[in-house]
């Protein structure tokens, strides 16, 4: 009858089948690279580094290859290759914290949207719509121009712009769940309505939100490196942005400056866009092989 | 222990009523109209007891054990009127919060299709575990999910699986040791054998049988399934079109039916072992409850129908240890009308 007879493991499910999934998708697997690549320069960047990227020496606009200098310097000396190492760490730190705020409110709004209906789901969809309109690049660039652009600032306000893709995604799949056999079978056993929400519905509906979430994370990058390319990112701290900000005035006379860190942001931005891909076809059940 | 309306702790003594419901009424909001598949349905469970609640599809008796958990399948769906009797306490005006401390802790269910009942991202022990959380019985819950396992003879290795892992039976299994999982005084099994293979189902129901005598819990039993009924249960309800029309004993109901329907279902029953005349298997279908017909809902089916059928809905008569709704037993000897 089956009682002794274990079931049969199926590629469905666990880490193992989901990496065999991801890698049939070549290019995300190429964006992979380039986010661990991305990771580990971020880590280790004191390490690598040749130089302190804000250290400036005589050796104003030193072209690529010069001694010392593989991708030269800018117009105060300082070393290019340095600025990008410790530029991955802004980057990185920005749009994960900022990414990951915005998967955090994504959630809950469209969590208790979906689940719960009615005039709750009215409102905060007319909330999330207000956010999907604003220009979001306009409204961070004045709200960090008002209240300064620290990290912290810089992560808060990229995540509060970022959510509402999130929010209208976890709605949408709380509306198809609510309404599962399995639903009403937490109902049955006398769940309270959070427990549902959280440890019953919400594990099946990850999949996409994480698929969202890395496309968030290249997106948080890509406003962080904007906002300092208009001297609006965290004066503190050597961004891919912010070394923009400084080439424009020498983009005819040192090129290297303005090339190196927009390698550095179209890569990360790229890498995360793979991965977010490759993501979704891989959690996607219909290009699934198999069962 | 408790938020909400601690619980009696005691367990139900064996006699005591655990489950009455007084002329429960539940209707439907429909684009056709009003539906009433509750209509005016008492009956009782006592501890110890497995009661059949017996019906066609559409009878109303899954929407019986609806009306009981307060959990509708649509948000047109409301209980109108008449009591919910769990242990004494009716049910029905308990907020919400009180009715959600109610449901799987001290009525337990089990379903049809036990799959897909389970999430199926979550394993079956975590599944449990948050049972027992939701009512305040985390401590210890390993513990007793490896007891509930052993109990419906699963392994308890089967807690870390996922759904899609467990066979039919395992997976009904499961919805058994959730259903019991909080000691409940009463569990309602919906066509808990329909969706399993017929070498399973008899597994599954001699295994609630055990469960159900040694826990002392009363059982309603809703099911289509007469060789089940005979098999298990200690009294029958038959529902038809939303009423009950017959109730008995099991052992009476089989040997003499009082109710035109019943024989005719227990007819179409025995038709498989030896082929009677035609004329006693039911024609027609269940009528369509956004207009019942008047008198006995029965009557345009019935074999025996008199002028009096058209006109008037019967009330219950009690027949020997039966009671049935229908006016052939008008003045039988004998025959009382009641209620």
């Amino acid at each position: 009858m089956g009682l002794s007879v274990p079931a049969a493991p199926t590629a469905v499910g666990g880490v193992r089948g989901f990496w065999r999934q991801f890698r049939r998708h070549r290019l995300g697997v190429a964006g992979l690279a380039a986010v661990v690549l991305l990771g580990l320069v971020a880590v280790f960047a004191p390490l690598l580094a040749p130089y302190d990227p804000f250290s400036t020496s005589r050796n104003a606009f030193a072209p690529p290859g010069s001694p010392g200098h593989i991708l030269g310097t800018d117009h105060l000396g300082r070393d290019v290759l340095s600025g990008v190492i410790w530029g991955a760490r802004v980057s990185l730190i920005v749009g994960l914290a900022a990414a990951f705020t915005a998967t955090v409110i994504g959630i809950a709004i469209g969590a208790v949207s979906g689940y719960f209906g009615g005039w709750v789901d009215e409102l905060l969809m007319r909330i999330t719509e207000l956010f999907q309109i604003i220009p979001r690049f306009v409204l961070a660039l004045i709200v960090v121009a008002f209240f300064g652009s620290g990290l912290t600032n810089l992560i808060l306000v990229i995540g509060i712009l970022s959510w509402p893709q999130t929010a209208r995604l976890v709605r949408s799949q709380f509306l198809r769940h609510r309404s599962l056999p399995y639903v009403d079978g937490a109902r049955v056993v006398g769940m309270r309505a959070p427990r549902i929400i959280f440890s019953e519905i919400l594990p099946n509906v990850m999949a996409p939100v994480i698929v969202v979430a890395s496309l968030d994370i290249a997106q948080a990058i890509l406003l962080e490196a904007s906002l300092g390319f208009f001297g609006l990112g965290d004066p503190n701290l050597r961004s891919w942005g912010g070394m923009l900000n400084t080439a424009q005035g020498f983009v005819q006379r040192a090129w290297w400056m303005s090339v190196f860190p927009g390698i550095a942001i179209s890569l990360a931005v790229l890498g995360f866009n793979l991965v977010g891909d490759g993501l979704n076809e891989a959690t996607d059940p219909r290009l699934r092989e198999g069962s | 222990m408790s938020r909400a309306g601690a619980p009696p702790a005691a367990a139900p003594t064996a006699g005591e009523t655990v489950l009455e419901l007084r002329d429960l009424t539940t209707e439907i909001r429909s684009v056709r109209g009003l539906v009433r598949p509750v209509d005016a349905v008492s009956l009782r469970v006592r501890a110890g007891e497995v009661v059949g609640l017996v019906g066609e599809s559409g009878s109303g008796k899954s929407m019986t054990a609806f009306s009981v958990m307060r959990l509708f399948p649509t948000k047109a769906a409301r209980l109108v009127s008449g009591e919910v009797r769990l242990r004494g306490r009716d049910l029905v005006p308990l907020p919400q919060e009180a009715m959600r401390a109610v449901r799987g802790r001290e009525v337990g269910m089990i379903f049809q299709d036990p799959a897909s009942y389970l999430n199926p991202v979550l394993s079956v022990g975590r599944q449990l575990e948050q049972q027992l959380q939701a009512h305040a019985m985390g401590r210890g819950a390993r513990a007793r999910i490896a007891e509930l396992l052993r109990d419906v003879g699963l392994a308890s290795e089967i807690a870390g699986r996922y759904p899609h892992e467990l066979s039919g039976g395992q997976a009904q299994r499961v919805g058994i040791a959730s259903a019991l999982a909080c000691r409940p005084a009463l569990v309602i099994a919906d066509e808990p054998t329909t969706a399993l293979d017929v070498t399973i189902q008899a597994q599954v129901l001699r295994l609630m049988a055990r469960l159900q005598r040694e826990g002392g819990v009363a059982m309603l039993l809703i099911t289509h399934d007469l060789g089940v009924v005979a098999e298990v249960c200690d009294h029958v309800y038959v529902m038809y079109a939303g009423r009950i029309v017959e109730e008995a004993p099991v052992a009476s109901l089989f040997a003499a039916p009082q109710h035109p329907y019943t024989q005719g279902l227990l007819a179409g029953v025995l038709d498989l072992i030896e082929p009677k005349p035609i004329e006693v298997a039911i024609h027609g279908s269940v009528p369509d409850l956004a207009s019942p017909p008047p008198g006995c809902r029965f009557h345009p089916r019935c074999p025996h129908v008199m002028d009096v059928c058209r006109r008037e809905t019967p009330p219950h008569f009690e027949v020997g240890d039966a009671r049935a709704a229908c006016w052939l037993h008008d003045g039988a000897p004998g025959a009382e009308a009641t209620a």
